[in-house]
């Protein structure tokens, strides 16, 4: 596959690890935002290939992970309606909610369809007018824009029976509360390659400036990331502070502008619950007022449902990068893929799916131990 | 998120109003639509995320990163040398 | 993370579904629980317990080998073939991959009200033609109708019987050794995504087919090449992986991949990366995984090259002694990584 293939060339990834060896001089802490890119990372075994000293903290990036539990659990409980027809990307049928996950809840007869696109869900409810069709409308910027203009055509069709569930989350609010954080340990990031072809690089320039961390735009094959890793350690050596794009070939200063129009249209900026987390300011969008008739939070009364988080899920530590999978009471005995307790175990891009599958079994290889400075990660 | 890959527009069209791409991803074909890279033309590289097209492929960027490897090697085999 | 980090026993048990999910049927870590949960506390006995593709019994002093088999696929009727193929050649290769000579087939039909009798007639003649390829009989069967809604058009069970040949070739998933070598007949994952490629919601435009057939023949010319077979099975539901991690727990080995060997068509490989697939872990339906003695290797993969099903065979990986019961794999790009085993059913995923 073009512009896949060239990427993933095993000579060049070697390369660039070497370089990395070569010029990172003490320990660097550098954390991927995106799920995708965890993905990646994972997939190629590319921690692997780094230094030892060179150590790449998965981030909140992943829409499963992030998904507070009342929306879960509020579309466990639209997808048990009489007649609804509740329709989700697959990575989110497994994620659990108080009570079990959305397979358990097909499982009991309720409509569940799995959708490649949001307009396959649109489809469905020009296709079944005596149906409520609801559509689980999560993830990043990157998904905004499709799922915006699923709503759009919608509401322009008149097809009243059509709603979302919307519980979108944006990326620069997660990264500001990660470095402002206790504790934070992270000290450059790998930029969301997608999210920022669609919203540009403007919001990052601050934040990289404030909080003094490179911020390196990258993306997702292994050649990507392994150029994003070390452009963001000859910053971090030279003391650098700015924003930078490796994915040029996707991504423009200024994103893609009739994507943020439409997003504009449909949706406004409001304070989001990260799961595990807790309520982070101005980092979630909703349904403008103009769209309250396809708002599913509005038209089914799910109020008053009781959230319960299994107290060993630390998931909301782990996606702040604060604490490691391993440091998890629950980690592999009570929480596994199989049987997952939170978030971060279910996606196979969560930190503690990855550290699972990757972590457990694998030999020490001979990795190139960097000469550290003080012996410690900051 | 953002899973999205890259092919290449063998045709465009209008589907219920929206402007629509036939994409061959290294030989598979599927509609993507086209809304957000309007300019976007037969031959030209996409990306595609949930059935959407949301960037054009820069050849020149993606050729850079190649330039940048090459330009890597040969510093090191300076420095080796 | 270290090598020796210990999950103990936890008192917590893990949480687990109290009904049937489709991820039960996936060929992969759910499908094994069922088996060990319910089905083999239930069906006490040594030749279930061995949990090969086919038992082998003993009647009147002869041994035969025995399979069943459900075929449950939707859409019926796709690419490269029909759900009565399937029915054919599923059956034919899980007794082939012990070493028998298929024979007989008995076939159930669950046949749902409304199913047009034109399509019943189609799978019905494409059956035939599947037993005449593969030289099978069909010599009984049974048809039963349910309502309207309780089938999805049409469900078929079988069985088969197979006979051994006088020198039985100790083929066991339980056989495998360290430095053994992995071998696949051919390209992997044709048949899931030729399904997936007609499947509603997924639809894309492709030439790929099912990869449907019998593999009798072939694993005969194997056995004929090479005498140290470990191991055979053609990975069908959970794709290669769920094969190898069968093996790995049975024989108490390791397996250790090599990505770039993998044979994958171009248009699987990007049907996957659309729907952010693995295909590992998607289903093959004419495709024979074999376990050799490392110094029959070469031999095996010529006698499979040779034969018409075998033109893109490979040797993919090797057993090892480390790390039991997990499988591993360097990637294209030389970094190393654990297979996970399948939890469930593998979902097209956007992140």
């Amino acid at each position: 596959m073009k512009f896949v293939d060239e990427y993933r060339d095993g000579g060049a990834a070697h390369g660039l690890a070497e370089a990395i060896d070569r010029e990172a001089t003490r320990p660097w802490v550098i954390m991927e935002v995106c799920g995708g890119q965890t993905h990646s990372i994972v997939r190629h075994g590319i921690d692997e290939m780094l230094p030892l000293g060179v150590e790449l903290v998965h981030g909140p990036g992943c829409p499963v992970c992030v998904t507070p539990l009342e929306m879960i659990d509020k579309a466990h409980a639209i997808a048990g309606q009489r007649g609804v027809v509740f329709c989700s990307f697959g990575d989110m049928l497994r994620v659990p909610g108080s009570h079990g996950d959305l397979l358990g809840r097909k499982a009991e007869g309720c409509d569940v369809r799995v959708v490649y696109s949001p307009l396959d869900a649109v489809d469905i409810a020009a296709k079944n007018p005596d149906r409520r069709v609801v559509f689980f409308a999560i993830g990043f910027e990157t998904t905004a824009p499709a799922n915006a203009m699923a709503l759009r055509v919608a509401r322009q069709r008149g097809l009243r029976n059509f709603s979302a569930l919307v519980s979108h989350v944006l990326v620069p609010p997660a990264i500001e509360a990660i470095l402002n954080g206790e504790g934070n340990r992270v000290q450059a990031f790998l930029g969301p390659g997608h999210v920022c072809a669609i919203m540009g690089t403007g919001e990052y320039e601050p934040i990289a400036r404030r909080h003094r961390v490179p911020i390196v735009v990258t993306g997702f094959e292994p050649i990507d990331i392994l150029q994003g890793v070390l452009l963001a350690v000859r910053q971090l050596e030279r003391g650098d502070a700015t924003v930078h794009v490796q994915y040029g070939r996707a991504v423009r200063a200024p994103g893609n502008l009739p994507a943020q129009r439409v997003i504009s249209e449909v949706f406004e900026v409001c304070d989001r619950a990260w799961r595990g987390v807790g309520v982070i300011p101005a980092s979630g969008l909703r349904l403008r007022d103009e769209y309250r008739e396809h708002d599913a939070a509005e038209i089914f009364d799910v109020a008053s449902l009781t959230v319960h988080e299994p107290e060993a899920c630390i998931s909301g530590e782990i996606l702040m990068g604060k604490k490691r999978p391993r440091d998890c009471s629950a980690f592999g005995g009570a929480c596994t893929p199989v049987s997952p307790l939170g978030a971060t175990m279910v996606s196979s891009e969560g930190a503690c799916a990855a550290y699972f599958a990757y972590g457990r079994h694998l030999p020490a290889t001979d990795r190139r131990r960097l000469p550290i400075a003080d012996g410690r990660s900051p | 998120m953002c899973l999205a890959v890259p092919g290449r527009i063998v045709a465009i069209s209008r589907d219920d109003g929206l402007l629509t791409a036939k994409v061959d991803f290294g030989g598979v074909i599927k509609r993507a639509c086209l809304e957000y890279v309007p300019d976007a033309a037969v031959g030209e590289y996409v990306i595609v995320h949930v059935g959407f097209a949301l960037s054009r492929i820069d050849a020149d960027e993606a050729a850079r990163v190649f330039a940048l490897l090459a330009e890597m090697n040969a510093l090191e085999e300076l420095e080796r040398s | 993370m270290s090598a020796d980090t210990v999950f103990g026993a936890c008192p917590v048990p893990a949480r687990g579904y109290d009904r049937v999910v489709m991820g039960h049927g996936s060929g992969g870590r759910l499908s094994a629980d069922l088996l060990q949960q319910v089905f083999l506390p239930a069906f006490e006995g040594q030749v279930l317990a061995a949990l090969e593709d086919q038992a082998t019994v003993e009647l009147s002093g002869t041994r035969m080998a025995l399979t069943t088999d459900s075929f449950v696929v939707r859409p019926i009727f796709f690419p490269g073939g029909d759900i009565g193929t399937l029915a054919v050649n599923g059956t034919v290769n899980d007794l082939a991959v012990g070493g028998a000579v298929p024979r007989f087939l008995s076939a159930a039909f669950i046949l749902e009200e409304g199913l047009p009798l034109e399509d019943l007639e189609r799978v019905a003649r494409s059956m035939r033609r599947a037993c005449d390829a593969a030289g099978v009989v069909l010599v009984t069967g049974d048809t039963k109708v349910v309502d309207r809604g309780k089938a999805d058009q049409l469900f078929i069970t079988t069985t088969g019987v197979g006979a051994y040949p006088p020198f039985r070739p100790p083929v066991s998933i339980a056989a495998a050794r360290a430095g053994d070598r992995v071998l696949v007949s051919g390209t992997l994952g044709d048949h899931g995504v030729a399904i997936l490629s007609v499947r509603e919601g997924l639809e894309f435009e492709t030439t790929l087919e099912s990869d449907t057939a019998p593999l009798t023949g072939l694993v005969q010319a194997l056995l004929e090449a090479a005498s140290g077979v470990r191991a055979m099975r053609d990975p069908t539901r959970g794709g290669l992986s769920s094969s190898l991690h069968e093996l790995a727990a049975a024989s108490h080995v390791g397996v250790h991949l090599e990505e770039a060997s993998i044979p994958v068509r171009r248009e699987v490989r990007a049907a996957c990366e659309i729907l952010g697939l693995d295909p590992l872990y998607v289903a093959n339906e004419g495709k024979l995984m074999a376990v050799l003695a490392p110094e029959q290797a070469e031999a095996g993969l010529a006698a499979l090259r040779r034969h018409p099903l075998g033109t893109n065979a490979a040797i993919v990986g090797t057993v090892v002694a480390e790390h039991p019961g997990v499988v591993t794999m360097r990637s294209v790009v030389g970094g190393e990584r654990v297979v996970p085993m399948l939890a469930g059913e593998q979902l097209p995923r956007i992140c």
